[in-house]
């Protein structure tokens, strides 16, 4: 494989590996807080509908991607609801959230546009553009480490970076705020936090919130930066594969980044196959190359890799009690 | 704010807590009734009661859990509405829960800090907290590494946190709730001691424990509580151990089991080289022989966690194990297939486990159920080959309940429905009544009131005389003493050492408890 080749990939990597850093980051919130959140599939699939739509009609981007991420606090204050107000099974609510999403994202696209259950192409400023870095051009001649700046690190659109910068801000949170203390706390023993005269329910909304505003986010970069529109199920289980990822990171916000890149990686090398038959002499199946990163998730999910350490509270309604 | 003309002259020598007429309701039960007590600045006070007596939910409406149905609070003489927790904390209430409120997984410093941050940046918080320390840990010998994780840190320490946390929220009235529970006696010392060195500086303590001898011990005043009602005030130093267990139940109760010198006859059971490995692979039990004769108990003392769970459940064929064990003269089965509780049954092994609500019952059943749960095969229960009979076990299940004195006698409530102390019967009568030939018993009388513990601890001996033995298991030192023949105290999944209780006493088995071993240290 030449460099030029090497510096494609590594380029379809970072722009598929956004939107799963993003959800991934999302989910890294609300478990950290003790709500297991299954429905991030769901709340990007609604953001990215909501941004398709209110993108096409008002022309701009980031009107779009705030109408997506308001779609995706809907279903996270639905999530929170269930789960902290009304103690109810996390799990299942995640669940039905996401078959709401996928059917009524559908239903609202085809009642609207009637274009199959798709919103109308995007793009001028309806879609987010690439951005091109200071000094790319003039760096771009450096050997190895311009073409490199040039073609990998520049030329993405604004919320790769804002992915990318939500890595270390998060880590910060975590721990080196007040906030992130008590976030942590919850989601390893609520009854400590309650205690200390912190109100539980509140903390748990907040990250939920958190939660939607990136999923939001995530949904919005799937319809306007990944694509030109929505369409059906369009985010194809990249809520779940950031799951995946949540767990392979063990819950950290540095690792988050390292598994969601991983992943993004086999989706770009799915788009490949030329490269792999070059490289390994023989040829795989385009869709067998399609499956890999679920075959990953998969193999994530059975505990291959470690073993993980979920925040302790995970999943539990918390109960006051002595 | 109330407009009480005395509030002003109350002033000065106003009580540190004072509670008028609290009363609290969850649903038809009245957990608490009218409930008025006085807790002078500077004393340490003990409250004492059986288990639902309303102990808790009176400390709990202080710490703003529950909000009273009617009453007052008085913090210093001022009338205070306490909502929840925030509130007490600021009325300078501090609270160490008998299950800790840490968070295992922060240092020490972190969980100090959580709550009570200066601002939203941590580590000014941090950097301040950790002066704060090292000043309280001079002034009250609360000694803890600021840095380590708390899951690393023994229990002991684990409670200094918690009254860290209480002293950095500045606190001046602290609530203790069964503080020893967990404690050795060591670390129940070291405990008083900070508890008196408080007590100097000016600090109001209340303890709630159902130990009559740490309220003897280190109280200045104690109330004791019998359903819902505050039955007494009395002074510490014009009181007795019998008199306060009296109060608490009311009748009197024998404090002391009545039992005669042990007539031991043939080894019913020999275990040697007994290792055990949890789930994790941890090794629990780290190679353990012990004996046991017809006609004797042999009590295991250690602080939980050091293998007894282990043991007791090895042998009850619920783990899997190594080594050998002897029932009768005749090899169990530690690892294979016959290594399960049914088979240990049809050998004549009866385990009555810990964790009763987990392994001793099923909580969702009924009573005739649980009583007959283990020996559903019994074709006694059964009408012919597929269905069961039903009326039989009722009938049995009535005799069980009345001998056993399970209360209230109703074989078709559900298990959850009973007390600790009655569902503790229950199982005792299942597993006794069929006359083991081993009765392995673990933590027997574990949130049970003293009426019944007087009951459990009566029919234990019981079956001793009827030739049987008894392995008891029991992080209650008293217990240990009052009703073994034999005293082993386990340390790290070994047995430190084998003492007579008649020739022991509680600082020798406390230091065999902590892992140190006179004998060898001499």
């Amino acid at each position: 494989m030449d460099y030029a080749t090497l510096l494609q990939i590594l380029d379809s990597t970072l722009r598929l590996a956004t939107p799963l850093l993003l959800a991934c980051l999302a989910g890294l919130y609300s478990e950290r807080s003790g709500i297991f959140d299954i429905g991030l599939e769901g709340k990007m699939l609604a953001a990215a509908m909501a941004t398709g739509a209110v993108a096409f009609y008002s022309g701009n981007v980031w009107v779009g991607a705030l109408a997506g991420i308001g779609a995706s606090l809907v279903f996270a204050v639905v999530h929170g609801l269930a789960s902290i107000t009304f103690r109810g099974n996390q799990l299942i609510s995640g669940v039905a959230l996401n078959f709401v999403a996928s059917g009524i994202t559908v239903l609202i696209a085809q009642a609207m546009f009637g274009q199959g259950g798709r919103t109308p192409p995007l793009d001028g400023a309806a879609r987010f553009n690439p951005i091109t870095l200071p000094f790319a051009d003039a760096l771009g001649t450096v050997p190895v480490l311009g073409p490199l700046y040039r073609e990998v690190i520049s030329g993405h659109t604004a919320l790769v970076y804002v992915a990318l910068a939500a890595v270390p801000l998060t880590w910060w949170v975590l721990y080196r705020t007040r906030y992130g203390l008590r976030l942590r706390a919850v989601g390893e023993n609520p009854a400590s936090v309650d205690t200390a005269g912190v109100s539980v329910a509140r903390l748990r909304y907040s990250a939920v919130a958190i939660t939607g505003i990136l999923c939001g986010l995530a949904g919005a970069y799937m319809a306007a930066g990944l694509q030109a529109g929505f369409g059906r199920e369009m985010t194809a289980g990249r809520g779940y594969i950031a799951l995946a990822a949540l767990i392979f990171a063990n819950w950290l916000p540095w690792r988050a980044l390292a598994a969601t890149l991983l992943f993004g990686f086999l989706q770009a090398l799915a788009l490949r196959p030329d490269v792999i038959e070059r490289t390994l002499q023989i040829s795989i199946p385009v869709p067998a190359l399609d499956a890999l990163p679920y075959v990953l998730t998969i193999i994530v999910l059975f505990g291959f890799v470690g073993k993980p350490q979920p925040p302790r509270a995970g999943g539990e309604p918390y109960v006051k009690e002595r | 704010m109330t407009g009480d003309t005395n509030v002003g002259r109350q002033e000065t020598a106003a009580p540190a807590i004072e509670l008028r007429g609290i009363s609290k309701a969850f649903g038809s039960v009245q957990a608490n009734k009218d409930i008025s007590i006085k807790v002078a600045r500077g004393t340490i006070h003990g409250i004492i009661g059986e288990n639902g007596a309303g102990k808790s939910t009176l400390m709990s409406i202080l710490y703003g859990f529950y909000r009273a149905d009617a009453g007052e609070i008085l913090i210093h003489g001022r009338p205070t509405q306490i909502p929840d927790s925030q509130a007490a904390i600021r009325a300078g209430i501090g609270m160490v829960f008998q299950h800790f409120k840490l968070v295992n997984t922060f240092t020490v410093l972190e969980n100090v800090i959580l709550g009570a941050e200066d601002g939203p940046l941590l580590r000014p918080s941090l950097s301040k907290a950790r002066k704060v320390l090292q000043d309280l840990a001079r002034d009250y010998e609360l000694d803890v590494d600021p840095d380590a994780l708390v899951e690393d840190l023994s229990v002991g320490h684990q409670q200094r946190v918690e009254i860290l946390k209480a002293l950095y929220r500045q606190a001046d009235i602290l609530i203790l709730d069964e503080p020893t529970g967990v404690l050795t006696p060591d670390e129940a010392d070291h405990l008083f001691r900070i508890l008196r060195g408080l007590k100097d500086q000016g600090k109001t303590i209340i303890i709630i424990t159902h130990k009559l001898r740490e309220i003897m011990e280190i109280t200045d005043t104690v109330s004791v509580m019998r359903r819902g009602q505050m039955t007494a005030t009395v002074k510490t130093a014009e009181t007795s151990p019998e008199q306060l267990a009296e109060l608490m139940v009311g009748r009197k109760v024998l404090l002391d089991v009545a039992k005669t010198p042990a007539t031991p006859g043939r080894t019913i059971l020999e275990v040697k080289g007994l290792r055990v490995r949890d789930e994790h692979g941890v090794e629990r039990v780290k190679g353990i022989d012990l004996h046991i004769r017809a006609g004797e108990i042999l009590g295991i003392a250690g602080v939980a966690g050091n293998g007894q769970s282990e043991l007791i459940e090895v042998l009850g064929g619920i783990m899997k194990g190594s080594g050998t064990v002897l029932l009768n003269g005749e090899p169990l089965d530690l690892s294979g297939r016959a290594s399960d509780a049914e088979s240990r049954r049809e050998k004549g092994v009866a385990h009555v486990p810990e964790d009763r609500q987990h392994l001793g019952m099923i909580l969702d059943f009924t009573a005739w159920e649980n009583l007959a749960f283990g020996y559903q095969g019994d074709p006694a229960y059964h009408r012919n080959a597929i269905l069961m009979d039903n009326d039989a076990m009722m009938q049995e299940a009535l005799g069980k309940m009345e001998r056993f004195d399970v209360r209230p006698p109703i074989p078709t409530l559900q298990g959850k429905s009973f007390s600790g102390g009655n569902q503790q019967k229950i199982i005792l009568a299942r597993e006794i009544e069929r006359n083991p030939d081993l009765l392995l018993v673990g933590q027997p009388t574990r949130g049970v009131d003293i009426g019944a513990i007087e009951f459990i601890h009566k029919r234990i001996v019981e079956l001793r005389d009827a030739g049987k033995a008894v392995l008891l298991v029991s992080v209650e030192l008293d217990e240990i003493m009052s009703l073994s023949d034999r005293i082993a105290v386990m340390f790290d999944g070994r047995i430190m050492g084998e003492r007579d209780p008649d020739q022991t006493n509680e600082r020798e088995l406390g230091l065999l408890m902590a892992g140190v071993d006179n004998e060898t240290a001499a």
